[in-house]
């Protein structure tokens, strides 16, 4: 038994070993993995055979044409790697992935183990429900059945939230966000707490988009930011450039535009959610504050 | 590596802060707590569904093996049907085909995995009743017929005493994956160990979190083990199949 967990533990140790400097792996070897969702609303998903695509994608595509050009190579391999929830924290850390361009927020908690570039993108959480529902705000949620996806943070809000104000409701986590979707569409769950852009994205893909509301008051603000190695301020200072550049000029808002409110692939729907108060400040005044000091305010 | 934070399985899920008791704290649900809670649902499916199967699967196991081809086309339908299809695609039909084409059948979320996980085990303890069984000579069943017995008194009283001895131990293994296979309820928003470990890891230590799950399932599935072989013990016969 010892033996096996002295095992267990130098495996975890050797995961732990990452290379330092990303710029220096990234012209050594000529290429460069960037971790993508396969479904994470407009931000970044999959089209499939192994295409990804989204606004943090494309942000991503964006700083590595710079980066490329920082290091002067004439020619940059971009691997893209479909990352979860559950893994993307330890894929950037032991290395396997370069940078990650998904939906992640920045807390403290990962701040102990990643890095994040600025944010370019902040969620508010809120709640859908069935438009014929008449739920309106989370008070109504009183003895109802609520959904969330595991291994997100909208888990600890919703908890918390019930904690606080004594609302009283049946909490059931979905293994993902269609998952999560597919409970309130079923009648399983009366509502779906899940990032604005995810409850926008799987309402737009529905069979049926009228049917769907999102209602109620912003349950948190959350910085989205790309995700990068610990410790490798050259690679950081890279990533954060090229992202303000992006801002200044305008850049970023066109290519929210392009994904957000103008119809995307594969099925040419709309998200239909322009630019919030809070991303648009986040732009104007590039940061990379985690969701704590969000909350503060 | 981040070193080992003992503080972290008393600290409160949703504050993040450290709560008064290790477990069971009012007003709080500590990382211990939770894990708790997920791995009785753990235990929960695995048991429910494992006497699902014991019953369903030696019902089966049974109708293969008697003279009427009509029952034992049946028990073999039944087995070709549940041993042909993944686990994970049973749970999905039981949980969201099933409640659909019969509104009727609209049972909570965890009786639909304990059916879907027991009948899909229960296909595979037919088919070791089925060959504890065929193992018989002959002769015992005709026997017991030339005794006077009716065909339930010969399974009664010959058959079935000696093939559930010599099933015992696939029949272990079989409750052992059961332990296993009950993490595919995560998929279906069972909060078990499997759900727990997920969500935990992501608000906190991945090491810290898995490898305490890991035991447990570990531990769980060996318990199972132990029983067995204590059942084992006590029901062998002197002289014959291994015993000593």
């Amino acid at each position: 038994m010892k033996k096996a967990l002295l095992v267990l533990a130098l495996g975890a140790a050797l995961a732990g070993v990452a290379q330092a400097d990303t710029l220096k792996k990234i012209k050594d070897t000529g290429s460069v993995t960037m971790g993508v969702r396969e479904s994470s609303g407009a931000l970044s998903y999959t089209l499939g055979d192994g295409k990804y695509v989204g606004y943090h994608v494309e942000i991503c595509q964006r700083v590595l044409a710079d980066v490329q050009k920082q290091l002067g190579l004439a020619k940059l391999d971009i691997k893209y790697l479909p990352v979860t929830s559950q893994n993307r924290v330890p894929l950037v850390q032991n290395g396997t992935v370069d940078i990650e361009c998904g939906s992640t927020t920045n807390n403290l908690t990962r701040q102990k183990d990643v890095a994040f570039a600025v944010t370019t993108y902040v969620e508010e959480v809120r709640i859908a429900v069935k438009a014929d529902s008449g739920i309106t705000s989370i008070a109504q949620l009183n003895g109802k059945t609520v959904a969330t996806t595991t291994g997100t943070t909208s888990v600890q809000l919703l908890r918390k939230h019930e904690r606080a104000n004594g609302v009283d409701f049946k909490e059931v986590l979905g293994k993902d966000h269609a998952d999560s979707f597919l409970l309130l569409e079923s009648g399983r769950a009366d509502a779906f707490v899940m990032d604005g852009q995810i409850l926008a994205g799987n309402i737009a893909k529905s069979r049926n988009p009228a049917g769907f509301k999102i209602v109620g008051e912003v349950l948190s603000v959350e910085p989205i930011a790309i995700m990068i190695r610990k410790d490798d301020p050259a690679f950081k200072k890279a990533v954060d450039d090229s992202i303000k550049g992006l801002m200044k000029s305008g850049e970023a808002a066109k290519l929210y535009d392009k994904w957000f409110t103008q119809p995307i692939p594969p099925t040419n729907t709309k998200v239909g959610l322009p630019a919030t108060a809070a991303t648009k400040e986040a732009w104007a005044n590039p940061n990379d504050k985690p969701v704590e000091e969000y909350a503060k305010k | 590596m981040a070193s080992w934070d003992w503080q972290l399985y008393c600290t409160d899920m949703v504050t993040e802060e450290i709560a008064p008791k290790c477990f069971g704290a009012p007003g709080y649900e500590t990382y211990l707590d939770a894990m708790i809670r997920g791995w009785g649902w753990t235990m929960f499916v695995s048991i429910a569904g494992l006497l699902v199967a014991l019953v369903a699967g030696s019902l089966i196991g049974v109708l293969r093996t008697v003279p009427n081809r009509k029952l034992a086309m049946f028990g073999e339908s039944w087995t070709e049907l549940f041993r042909n299809i993944p686990l994970i695609v049973q749970l999905f039909v039981w949980y969201h085909v099933i409640p659909r084409l019969f509104p009727v059948l609209d049972l909570p979320p965890s009786v639909l995995v304990v059916i879907a996980i027991g009948l899909f085990t229960s296909s595979r303890i037919a088919e070791q009743v089925k060959a504890g069984i065929l193992t018989l000579p002959k002769g015992q069943r005709y026997a017991g017929q030339a005794l006077g017995l009716t065909l339930p008194q010969t399974y009664r009283h010959v058959l079935l005493p000696m093939a559930f001895r010599i099933v015992i131990p696939p029949l272990t293994s079989e409750s052992m994956n059961i332990v296993k296979n009950s993490a595919v309820a995560f998929a279906v928003s069972i909060p078990d160990l499997a759900q727990f470990s997920l969500q935990a890891s992501e608000q906190s230590s991945f090491v810290q979190i898995f490898l305490p799950v890991t035991i447990l399932y570990f531990v769980s599935a060996y318990a199972i083990n132990r029983v067995a072989k204590v059942i084992e013990w006590y029901v062998r016969v002197p002289g014959i199949l291994g015993a000593k």
